[in-house]
């Protein structure tokens, strides 16, 4: 059984705290709600529950190893969607699917299906620089879909998404969650799926 | 990870990066234009004397393709680090030192080889003699790709800071210096008909040293300026 | 631990106060004397008459500039391994001392250079490895000026700095190489000429004035550094609340 958790993190930009004393135990098919203010530390948190900056203080663990121990390992279980879309705009959609497939061990012929269940089909083959923002944060979530990963770290996710895609979203992440998998995430809206349990968490400074 | 993954993970950066650089051709034709203008101006500055342009020519050629190499560094990582590919690519399961070799590598391909390619013009502009076209080639060759490593740790240093251009070129330039003093002394020593293998050797062994020690230091930048 | 308990920068704020006036009152009476021997007492070197004299200054400060460029490094790399707070500033601090020898270093050379060689730059191997050292200094500070957020300031810098310490005698070595292809070897070359007992002893002094003068701006400057780093603490706020009564 996988457990993703936190004690008494504590992050800091520039020299300002941000958040602090955080701590919260997540497992198999839950997720984990993150809310607060502009400003509050919410991609600060994500961006350090990824291993990309270090807490100040306190520790990440996944299954009692912390993150930064577990490296390569750690990388290998994780997806993240960040505030930027990690999508070239010279590359066409489809390459940009495949690239992310080949550096995280995905399966190409996930591709296609990825793709489509975005509703990005039509436009597989035009350079990304030419598609719409929330067309672009669509390919962006589509890399979840191409390789198998256990847990989630979504920033925004829906930020820039029509309704229809939003109900998209919702229903990959039950699926998602119904497999045992985990998700961290923001958002200011409601976030409709069946979740096993759903954790919430406010970020206040 | 399997060997065969991290193969796979390689070969497709290396890929991406030279599609992404070709279809912005003008970014790879820019720093090849630049080296040629620089090469033009000196006999401008200093009088079209064939001799004086002939001892000169090995290092104004160097100083010329020191220059275009650091205008070209900031393709290696600026746009990636804009668009969020650069975060994506240090959260893969793969060792980033290895992964950054890659992306270095194919720096080289689409600015350090056609800048050793085009050097013999720039050579016949400045009244270079023929015969030591082959050693100038030669030197371009094993100097270039060192000037793409060491910039790439500058390159990284300096991702997304205000006025990165000009203080990527005061991190670097200096650093260049030894690839400087052994490129061009190995043309100028080759052009008086001395023995020039001590100065290929050099250039050799700076880059096998640069290529262990490089892309490691300029992973472990790039995660500091990700932070 | 001693070491755990001074590396705190709260500690070693107050002992660094305590070391500076005793540093401080060394410095001066070793300075004055080497300078006093070194300027007026000892003999006059028979081939380079009175100019030899610069070389008091010049060769103090020649050394402290290499030495001072390693200190900063192997601070970076203790404050890149184990994030030690005060490692990093020390690295900070170090730069400008470090850059201000490297320029005492030029043009103390370069004074020496006008009568030995009748103009006042030559391509001198060691001016020419000071000047690159000068500009690896300059650097550090760049990179280090023009990133706001403190720590990755310092762990960046730290990167450069420790590039810049392998770097340093590869360069050197290369220096020395394209000198000797370029120059007549009847050149004589810039430095400490045969050394007399009676000059090894204010030069001795010199060496180690130079030595404390640099324990002693580096601890001003870290003391500055750590008030301004760790504004927000409440240590910070009690010692300058105490102050400012």
């Amino acid at each position: 059984m996988n457990r993703f958790e936190t004690s008494k993190v504590e992050c800091v930009r520039g020299d300002r705290p941000l958040v602090s004393g955080l701590s919260f135990s997540l497992q198999h098919g839950e997720l984990l709600h993150i809310v607060g203010r502009n400003g509050s530390g919410k991609t600060t948190l994500l961006r350090t529950l990824c291993g990309l900056s270090r807490p100040n203080a306190g520790q990440i663990r996944w299954n009692s190893t912390d993150i930064h121990v577990l490296g390569d390992d750690y990388r290998a279980l994780l997806a993240y969607v960040g505030h930027a879309n990690g999508v070239q705009g010279d590359l066409t959609a489809a390459e940009n699917l495949h690239v992310a497939t080949r550096l995280n061990n995905g399966t190409d012929t996930l591709v296609k299906g990825a793709l489509e269940r975005m509703g990005l089909t039509r436009f597989a083959h035009l350079p990304t620089k030419v598609l719409s923002q929330g067309q672009r944060r669509r390919l962006a979530l589509a890399r979840l879909l191409v390789s198998k990963k256990n847990l989630w770290i979504l920033d925004e996710p829906f930020a820039g998404l029509d309704a229809d895609s939003v109900a998209v979203m919702e229903d990959i992440l039950t699926d998602y969650l119904t497999r045992g998998c985990m998700v961290v995430v923001t958002s200011h809206q409601k976030i409709a799926c069946g979740a096993k349990a759903t954790q919430h968490i406010t970020l206040d400074s | 990870m399997t060997s065969s993954s991290l193969f796979v993970a390689v070969r497709c950066v290396f890929v991406r990066d030279v599609t992404v650089a070709l279809r912005r051709s003008t970014d790879v034709l820019t720093p090849l234009v630049f080296f040629i203008i620089v090469g033009s101006l000196f006999p401008l500055g200093v009088g079209p004397e064939p001799n004086l342009l002939s001892t000169m020519a090995p290092g104004v050629i160097w100083v010329a393709a020191l220059l275009a190499t650091m205008l070209s560094l900031s393709r290696l990582f600026a746009n990636d680090y804009a668009d969020g590919t650069l975060e994506q690519l240090t959260l893969t399961p793969h060792p980033l030192t290895t992964l950054v070799l890659a992306k270095i590598m194919a720096h080289w391909l689409l600015t350090g080889l056609p800048l050793v390619l085009i050097s013999p013009l720039l050579a016949l502009q400045l009244n270079f003699q023929y015969e030591n076209m082959g050693i100038l080639v030669a030197s371009l060759l094993l100097g270039t790709p060192v000037l793409s490593l060491i910039g790439s740790v500058g390159a990284a240093l300096t991702l997304g800071l205000r006025g990165g251009g000009v203080l990527l070129s005061l991190l670097v330039l200096p650093l260049y210096t030894p690839v400087l003093i052994f490129g061009a002394g190995a043309v100028s020593t080759h052009a008086l008909g001395m023995d020039v293998e001590a100065h290929l050797s050099l250039l050799a062994a700076l880059l096998v040293l640069s290529v262990i020690f490089t892309p490691w230091v300029t992973a472990i930048a790039l995660r500091i300026s990700l932070d | 631990m001693i070491y755990k308990k001074y590396a705190s920068p709260k500690n070693f704020y107050p002992l660094a106060g305590r070391l500076i006036p005793w540093l401080g009152v060394l410095t001066v009476l070793l300075l004055a004397v080497g300078l006093y021997w070194g300027l007026f007492v000892a003999p006059t070197d028979y081939q380079q008459g009175e100019s030899y004299r610069i070389i008091f200054l010049h060769v103090p400060s020649a050394w402290m500039s290499m030495f001072v460029y390693v200190i900063m490094a192997a601070a970076g790399a203790l404050g890149l391994t184990w994030k030690t707070k005060l490692a990093e500033v020390l690295a900070s601090a170090c730069a400008p001392i470090g850059a201000s020898f490297t320029l005492v270093t030029l043009v103390t050379g370069s004074i020496w250079g006008k009568p030995m060689w009748g103009t006042w730059w030559v391509w001198d191997a060691r001016l020419t490895s000071e000047l690159i050292l000068l500009f690896l200094y300059i650097g550090f500070m760049a990179l280090e000026a023009s990133i706001e957020e403190p720590r990755r300031a310092a762990r960046a810098a730290a990167v450069l700095a420790l590039v810049g310490v392998v770097n340093i005698p590869i360069i050197h070595f290369s220096v020395e190489w394209w000198n000797t292809l370029h120059q007549p070897a009847s050149v004589s070359k810039l430095g400490a000429p045969s050394i007399h007992p009676s000059m090894l002893v204010p030069l001795l002094m010199m060496f180690i004035g130079f030595k404390l003068y640099f324990a002693t701006v580096v601890l001003m400057r870290m003391r500055y550094a750590i008030l301004e780093r760790e504004k927000h603490t409440r240590w910070v706020a009690e010692v300058v609340g105490t102050k400012a009564q």
